[in-house]
């Protein structure tokens, strides 16, 4: 008999809320996954007659495609919810959308929110599985998850790994999540940017803070580049994009720093000449496209594991 | 209440007669591969490969199948299974497919194979080889190469083990064991 797998919850909200077991199941899992989308014809039968709603109160392009693509690779009906065209627009309140949803009998409901906690608070209204797709600061777990899953693929492990993450990490909803996942599989993590967009909540045990980009990446085994979020940079975080470029943009001499094997990461979408040079993002090194084609495999697994529940454990 | 039905060298003797067997039907190995299905099907399929390697002194390609994602009975279970690499590096279309388990017992996860095969290419012919036909059908598929058939009642349970699995090559009939498959 083949033997079986599950995760523990209903739901993925974020990496805090998975074991490393957990998490190196979903890894293995989305291996798996990864084959079918290099055949021709990239779907299988697997979850049939299910629906998956995509619930996005921000503007997203690739998660909402990714998750989209990753249900009807399965053979799940895909339903996308956008707040400028649904009643939520005409001042619908969340609960009223869930309590909406669920009379449309979802499977699963991907939610992107402005804010943090919303993915949490609808997980407790709904019976369907209720993944995160980003929300406010907090986290972005299927991003943290296809990162560790292209790292694995590319450097065979993530334990013992210097990772270095840099640029805004007050921000960033990928930062937080690829901390606990990265973490939790053993990694040491660098985190390198402005004192500014550092909180000091990040010093932790294995995370160590540089404020010089060339004093961290030193030997480091991956860059992974966060997006500079102009949309957050009211505030004078750094004095002009010139000037961030600069000190913190990541160039082809800078990345000599790190090891000769290093492998470059970005969630996308990029300001090139900003966070990062163009030379750099489209270099060999670069494996920013390997992770938009095992985000769709990692989002699969993630469906796979949340629907074989036992049915006890559904609320 | 355990029965040995075969040891290892039993093993061995069943998979070279196999092994001819199937060169005998498809008259050598052009355009042949041997594809198992996860876990015992595939080293089954290693382990004849050797030997048509060493009978006809030519390489036949070998593939492995996971057919977790195509199951019949994902909407029932309580649980999903375990998602196993599904490996093959080769053409299908136009070649003779030999699916190679090790275990054919209501005939469901072969259905779930050739499922599987089919969207990755269209096979000029469909093969089946099978250690052991315990028999049990629920679909109209039957082995073309059997290792060796044993009747059995639904209350017994038949274990192929295999030396690549860590223990010692044996097939092992339960009584009173609960439905496998």
């Amino acid at each position: 008999m083949a033997e079986t797998v599950h995760l523990k919850g209903k739901d993925l909200l974020g990496m805090r809320a998975l074991s490393p077991a957990e998490t190196e199941l979903i890894l293995d899992t989305a291996g798996g996954f990864r084959d079918v989308l290099k055949r021709d014809i990239k779907k299988v039968p697997t979850l049939r007659g299910k629906t998956l709603v995509n619930l996005f109160f921000e503007p997203s392009t690739r998660t909402r495609t990714s998750f989209e693509l990753a249900a009807k690779r399965l053979s799940t009906d895909v339903i996308n919810f956008s707040v400028s065209m649904s009643s939520v627009a005409k001042g619908e309140s969340l609960i009223d959308t869930a309590a909406t949803i669920q009379a449309l009998g979802a499977d699963f409901v991907v939610i992107r929110h402005p804010a943090s906690g919303v993915p949490h608070l609808l997980s407790r209204r709904l019976r369907a599985s209720v993944i995160n797709a980003g929300d406010g600061t907090n986290e972005h777990p299927t991003q943290a998850l296809l990162d560790a899953f292209t790292i694995r693929e590319r450097k065979g492990r993530v334990e013992g790994l210097r990772i270095a993450i840099v640029g805004d990490i007050l921000h960033s909803r990928v930062a937080r999540s690829n901390i606990h996942c990265l973490r939790s599989l053993g990694a040491e993590i660098r985190l390198i940017g402005p004192p500014t967009l550092i909180p000091g909540e990040f010093v932790q045990p294995g995370v160590q803070v540089f404020y010089s980009m060339d004093e961290g990446l030193e030997g480091a085994d991956v860059v992974m580049m966060l997006r500079i979020q102009m949309e957050r940079q009211d505030r004078g975080f750094f004095p002009t994009t010139d000037e961030y470029f600069r000190l913190w943009g990541l160039t082809r001499e800078r990345l000599r720093l790190a090891r000769p094997d290093a492998v470059v990461m970005h969630p996308g979408p990029m300001n090139r000449g900003i966070e990062i040079d163009s030379g750099v993002a489209d270099s060999p090194q670069s494996v920013i496209l390997e992770q938009v084609t095992n985000g769709i495999a990692v989002r699969m697994a993630v469906l796979y594991l949340l629907s074989g529940r036992p049915q006890e454990a559904r609320v | 209440m355990a029965k040995e039905l075969f040891d290892s060298k039993d093993i061995d003797r069943t998979l070279t007669r196999m092994a001819h067997e199937i060169l005998e039907r498809n008259r050598g190995v052009e355009k042949l591969c041997l594809v198992g299905i996860q876990r015992g099907g595939v080293h089954l399929a290693r382990r004849l490969a050797e030997k048509i390697a060493m009978i006809e002194g030519r390489e036949t390609p070998v593939g492995a199948l996971d057919i977790a994602l195509y199951r019949d009975d994902l909407n029932i279970r309580r649980e999903y299974p375990t998602v196993r690499k599904t490996e093959i590096d080769f053409e299908i279309t136009d070649h003779v497919v030999v699916l190679v388990d090790d275990v054919l017992f209501t005939g469901r996860s072969i259905r779930a194979a050739m499922d599987a095969l089919m969207d990755m290419g269209r096979p000029a012919k469909i093969e089946l080889a099978v250690l052991i036909d315990r028999g049990h059908r629920e679909l109209p598929i039957r082995a073309d190469f059997v290792g060796k058939n044993v009747p059995t009642s639904l209350m017994e349970r038949i274990e192929v083990e295999l030396r690549e699995e860590g223990g010692e090559d044996r097939v092992v009939l339960f009584s009173g064991g609960e439905r496998d498959g």
